[in-house]
């Protein structure tokens, strides 16, 4: 019941969002990112080296979800997360000054640099799925952590499937 | 596995050995050397302890440092000291005959003395006991602190007067250690000999540092460090600490190595819209030139040695990562380097342009493999499930590689022709993405 109605939410707000502006904002320039941005003072120290899901951002049962998991060498999002991604997009195109970093991971296997690349492809899907439902490029970044800073460690498949996720960090 | 398990293991219990030294910082040990296989029948050598210079050689076992060095090439079994009759010093006192009877096939004697420039020197001789052969030297003079690497030297040279390859113990490796549980981690970068002593930390971040790798002339390290929360490339004096960021654009900034010239790193970039390619940065003028343009992911990038005229890099354009060569200043499209197998990656050349290394999935497994350029045939080399990031030594004879040991990331090295392999174990936390300097000066 709460489903449909958060998805008929996000529907029509991406709708609106779709008819109202077509116009897709300029590609960033290749700089470098400013040395200070606007999460400065919002994480501390335990964030940084890694629990970032802590209480920024809205509550809700699928807002309060804020990791999008995926399969072994795929970066589509999957049937079980596609409520989850909608429920964000309903949320930051409602809220268009809220940002999030999209933080992208890969499992353990293989080669470190490339797993960044396929890190990268997650944020990056899970960043297209927002913009298309309405969430402006502007409030959206991604970063790829590859397979370095998994969220579980081991060695199965338990621990793998955990760690090949999306990380949807809301921003001050 | 099996077959491994089957040899005998020798321990070098490099932390007892040094410890009974007292000249020498007991924090030296952190990486233990284990050899895992070795060639069947080792060369039987005899490195009788050598004239000592008092105090100049801080009390360093010279002669010590030289058969562990020799030993952990696994080619040699050095004699006990313990079941040495003799203890000449000099080439003229050995009796060959005498050796032979104790069946080893060289003696090497040496002496240590201080200069009156306070540097000291070492002199090595090397006698043949089958041919009764004396080859004089080699010698090195170096400074007094820096004994242990003089020591090295020698091992190197003696190595090469018997095997005719220069060794590479007089060489350092960098390596990315990191403490703690996941998700809260410490990563560190560290510089260390080649058999794990003496090592420097270059670098520390609660974010992960990545991808290390050296300047053709050993002074410097370029590495990816995320210390900011994103991806940027630093260059850093080893000696000095000195650091410069050298690219820090949107998106993924990552996997550098240097021109052969040491005047361009090649890197990965994605730019914010998040496809991954190779570039070339030179570094005095800070010019960006961009080499691949696929959609799929490039990245990975490593010079030809030599002229650097070519690049090999990792790109996934066929649907799984392979390795593929681009020739510099050409139009040409990227050709595949790598056909056999779903997923090779991670390239690196061998010092002499001849082979590539790489990572390969073999039997569901991920394992280190060297691929002869000119015919193609791919031998996998190592034995385990979780292996990458292989670097070759600067005498092109060995690779060094992360593995896993019981869940833990350890360092292991193995000859490029798979017969010897040893094992470099972090006392604390886990190890990775080592990588082998260049010959010292």
């Amino acid at each position: 019941m709460k489903n449909f109605t958060t998805t008929t939410a996000v529907l029509l707000v991406s709708l609106a969002l779709l008819a109202g502006c077509k116009s897709k904002p300029p590609e960033q320039p290749a700089a470098p990112p400013p040395t200070t941005d606007s999460t400065a003072g919002v994480e501390n120290a335990d964030a940084l080296a890694g629990d970032t899901s802590a209480s920024m951002g809205p509550s809700g049962e699928l807002l309060s979800k804020r990791i999008v998991y995926f399969d072994f060498d795929r970066a589509d999002i999957r049937a079980d997360s596609q409520s989850v991604v909608a429920a964000h997009a309903a949320f930051l195109a409602k809220n268009p000054n809220q940002k999030v970093r999209l933080e992208g991971h890969a499992d353990e296997r293989g080669s470190r640099e490339y797993n960044i690349g396929l890190g990268e492809r997650r944020g990056q899907s899970v960043r297209r799925a927002l913009a298309l439902q309405g969430v402006a490029e502007t409030q959206l970044t991604t970063v790829s952590y590859g397979e370095e800073r998994p969220a579980v460690a081991g060695s199965d498949e338990q621990a793998y499937g955990a760690n090949r996720r999306v990380e949807i960090i809301y921003l001050k | 596995m099996n077959e491994r398990m089957k040899k005998p293991a020798i321990h070098l219990l490099l932390a007892l050995l040094l410890t009974s030294f007292g000249a020498v910082p007991p924090a030296l040990a952190q990486l233990r050397l284990t050899i895992t296989q070795g060639v069947t029948d080792p060369i039987p050598i005899a490195i009788v302890p050598f004239a000592r210079a008092v105090p100049a050689d801080g009390g360093l076992d010279v002669a010590q440092v030289i058969q562990r060095d020799l030993e952990s090439s696994g080619r040699f079994k050095g004699m006990a000291r313990t079941d040495m009759v003799f203890t000449p010093t000099t080439a003229a006192e050995v009796d060959a005959a005498g050796w032979k009877q104790q069946r080893v096939d060289y003696v090497v004697v040496g002496r240590v003395s201080g200069q009156p420039d306070g540097q000291v020197r070492i002199d090595a001789e090397l006698v043949n006991v089958l041919t009764g052969q004396r080859v004089a030297g080699p010698f090195f003079t170096g400074q007094a602190a820096n004994l242990r690497n003089t020591a090295h030297r020698i091992a190197d040279a003696l190595y090469e007067k018997i095997l005719g390859v220069r060794g590479a113990f007089a060489t350092r490796i960098a390596y990315v250690s990191v403490d703690g549980k996941a998700p809260k981690q410490r990563y560190e970068l560290y510089v260390a000999d080649a058999d794990g002593a003496n090592r420097t930390r270059i670098a520390e971040s609660p974010l992960p540092i990545m991808s290390p790798a050296w300047s053709p002339d050993g002074e410097w390290l370029a590495y990816v460090s995320f210390e900011r929360r994103v991806s940027a490339v630093y260059v850093q004096h080893r000696r000095s600490g000195t650091k410069t960021m050298v690219s820090a654009r949107a998106g993924i900034n990552g996997a550098p190595t240097f021109s052969p010239d040491g005047k361009k790193l090649a890197l990965t970039l994605s730019g914010s819209n998040g496809n991954l390619d190779v570039y070339l940065l030179e570094l005095a003028s800070g010019k960006l030139t961009r080499l691949t343009d696929d959609p799929g992911i490039d990245t990975e990038p490593v010079f030809l040695p030599g002229e650097g005229s070519s690049i090999y890099f990792t790109s996934d354009r066929s649907g799984s990562p392979q390795v593929y060569r681009l020739n510099l200043g050409s139009t040409e499209r990227p050709k595949r380097v790598t056909f056999t197998g779903s997923y090779n990656a991670r390239p690196r050349i061998s010092p002499d342009g001849k082979q590539l290394a790489m990572l390969t999935q073999d039997n569901g497994s991920y394992r280190i493999a060297v691929q002869d350029l000119a015919t193609g045939t791919v031998q996998v080399l190592s034995k385990g499930s979780q292996e990458e990031s292989p670097s070759f030594a600067p005498n092109g004879a060995m690779l060094i590689f992360a593995g896993r040991e019981r869940g833990q990331g350890v360092l292991q090295t193995v000859s490029v022709d798979g017969q010897i392999s040893a094992r470099l174990d972090a006392d604390a936390g886990e190890v990775r993405e080592p990588v082998w300097g260049p010959f010292l000066p």
